[in-house]
């Protein structure tokens, strides 16, 4: 999909996140709008290979969305690239539906993995990328982690074991936003400086503006050529997009009301491409 | 009695998984000499992943290789398995329904003078409350090899519980082990004692000593906690009107308790459970804790007379 595309999907995904939420009642916008660019372009800008008439093709790539609190952002790219139908959005977080308020995969075409627990995903991620070694398929795995999710200790856990295995098949891309539920990072609990951290593991490190649809498409490009295993810290605004959402924790975790949808979209919309 | 370690039986059983099945990976966290996996890492170098000391990620890394196909054979101390990475058991594991099959070593009072943070006590009552889960505590190293081998052909998880002792071999190879049903090694009609692991031999000492005082005791290895033989509890409770529990773990939560839900829920009669009552374990020769703790035949045999007196 080219550049122009891409951006009138991401547009049309922040729509649907913020719809979604809204009509549920609850939710996670703050996060979900910082990833947008980097779900599109994984599923969008040729980086993912999957099939969606074929969700479970044994030689695709996988997505791990260890932050499951942005489903929505992950339920939005599925539909559009058509595991689901679209309006399966509109049922999110109710009774009955598949989309769960964090992934249930078993219920979720093209979800790879239940999620919601965080400081999971980049283990269960080491785990999927041996076991495609071992089948001898060139799959390769992507991972989705908070910054916020660095403080779980399991994630440095996982971080050493993709390195000790040599696990050049995994990629894993933090979505640097700078706020977590309670406040902004250095306020909660300081992860120092997680890009030494990771090189100091053996990791190749890869920093890009999350936002930037060209630069993230250059960053797996780098990430997939590499004999160690990769991360990319993509520098995103939380709540991106919606200028009252803006790097603010109140809106990790609340819906907005009917006023707020109209201004969130009427803003998303006029946005230029 | 011979007596053997019922790790022996895990370690043989991987090893005969590997040999058979090219979907086997054995994975541990730094106590492959104690859980037997050491025996995977010698002998099919390619299908043993140490973890180091990292349960979390053993975990997790089990489940990945699950969802790619495989079936995970995560092994280490109990405590530290059911109790450290619990949550990634319960979201990653069950919740997905994967072939995560956990090895649950040095189980119980009994593994003696590494004091009461290694004996693991909770781990009966921790697995059991999952959903999906299977939970296996086998009698005997012979019973634990076929339990393993079992676990590989269940769809989804299961707990296997087993002991750091040596203990006696009760069982023989033609011994039947079917998941779920429970085996009744002597009829009785005046009590049923339920025993898992090391318990079942305590359970028929108990029960020689009862035939000499002129009780009946019936004995049941109940190697399948969960999902639980529900028949063979409401027939012996319907046949004998009295019912003892014997395991090494925690009273509250375990396989006493599980079979008080089924009593309670169609067949109520007297229940003594012999269990750890509410405390945590210490450092001494196992058979020293078994004593003290209240886990021998003596135990087991005063919980019959104490049932039958209740039986009125």
């Amino acid at each position: 999909m080219e550049e122009l595309e891409l951006k009138k999907l991401c547009r049309q995904m922040r729509e649907d996140i913020l719809r979604m939420i809204h009509a549920a009642g609850s939710g996670h916008p703050g996060g979900s709008l910082s990833e947008v660019e980097i779900l599109a372009t994984l599923y969008f800008g040729g980086v993912m290979r999957v099939d969606p008439n074929s969700p479970e093709w044994e030689a695709r790539d996988r997505l791990i969305l260890s932050k499951g609190h942005s489903a929505p952002a992950l339920y939005s790219v599925l539909a559009r690239k058509g595991f689901f139908p679209l309006s399966w959005l509109d049922s999110l977080r109710r009774l009955g539906s598949p989309l769960q308020g964090h992934p249930h995969a078993v219920r979720v075409p093209g979800c790879d993995c239940s999620s919601g627990s965080l400081g999971q995903g980049l283990s269960v991620s080491n785990g999927l990328a041996m076991a495609l070694r071992r089948r001898g398929l060139d799959s390769r795995v992507y991972c989705i982690l908070g910054d916020g999710e660095l403080q779980e200790g399991q994630v440095w856990e996982a971080v050493m074991t993709a390195a000790h295995y040599q696990l050049n098949n995994v990629c894993a891309i933090v979505d640097y936003n700078g706020v977590q539920l309670d406040g902004r990072l250095e306020e909660v609990m300081g992860i120092g400086c997680p890009e030494e951290a990771f090189a100091a593991f053996g990791w190749h490190v890869i920093s890009c503006d999350g936002h930037d649809l060209a630069a993230l498409g250059r960053a797996f490009d780098e990430a997939c050529a590499n004999v160690a295993p990769s991360v990319i810290f993509a520098r995103t605004i939380k709540g991106k997009g919606v200028s009252f959402m803006e790097d603010r924790a109140e809106w990790h975790g609340k819906a907005p009301n009917d006023a707020q949808l109209a201004a969130a979209l009427d803003e998303i919309r006029r946005e230029v491409c | 009695m011979e007596k053997i370690p019922m790790r022996d039986g895990y370690g043989k059983a991987l090893l005969k998984l590997c040999r058979e099945r090219d979907d086997v990976v054995v994975l541990d966290a730094d106590v492959s000499k104690s859980t037997r996996t050491a025996w995977i890492h010698d002998q099919f170098p390619d299908r043993f992943l140490n973890m180091g000391i990292s349960e979390q990620d053993m975990i997790g890394t089990a489940a990945g290789l699950a969802l790619g196909g495989m079936r995970a054979f995560a092994s280490t101390y109990g405590v530290f398995l059911c109790g450290r990475a619990w949550d990634e058991i319960r979201t990653t594991v069950c919740y997905n329904r994967l072939n995560v099959k956990l090895g649950g070593a040095h189980a119980g009072i009994s593994v003696g003078p590494d004091g009461a943070t290694h004996q693991a006590l909770e781990d009966i009552a921790l697995m059991r409350v999952l959903p999906g889960m299977t939970v296996i505590a086998p009698c005997d190293a012979i019973e634990t090899e076929k339990a393993t081998l079992a676990a590989a052909g269940i769809e989804g998880p299961v707990f296997l519980r087993f002991g750091r002792e040596p203990v006696p071999v009760v069982s023989t190879e033609d011994t039947p082990f079917i998941p779920g049903k429970a085996n009744v090694l002597r009829d009785g009609c005046d009590a049923a004692i339920f025993a898992i692991g090391a318990m079942v031999y305590e359970a028929l000492a108990a029960a020689e000593t009862l035939a000499g005082e002129g009780v009946d005791a019936a004995v049941i290895n109940l190697h399948t906690i969960k999902p639980i033989d529900r028949d063979c509890i409401l027939r012996f409770a319907e046949q004998t009107g009295a019912i003892v529990t014997a395991e090494e773990h925690q009273r509250f939560g375990g396989m006493g308790s599980a079979v008080a839900e089924v009593l309670v829920s169609a067949k109520p009669v007297p229940l003594e459970m012999v269990a750890v009552d509410d405390s945590f374990g210490e450092s001494g020769q196992p058979e020293e804790l078994m004593r003290k703790y209240g886990l021998d035949a003596e135990a087991v045999a005063a919980a019959v007379r104490k049932v039958l007196r209740r039986k009125g």
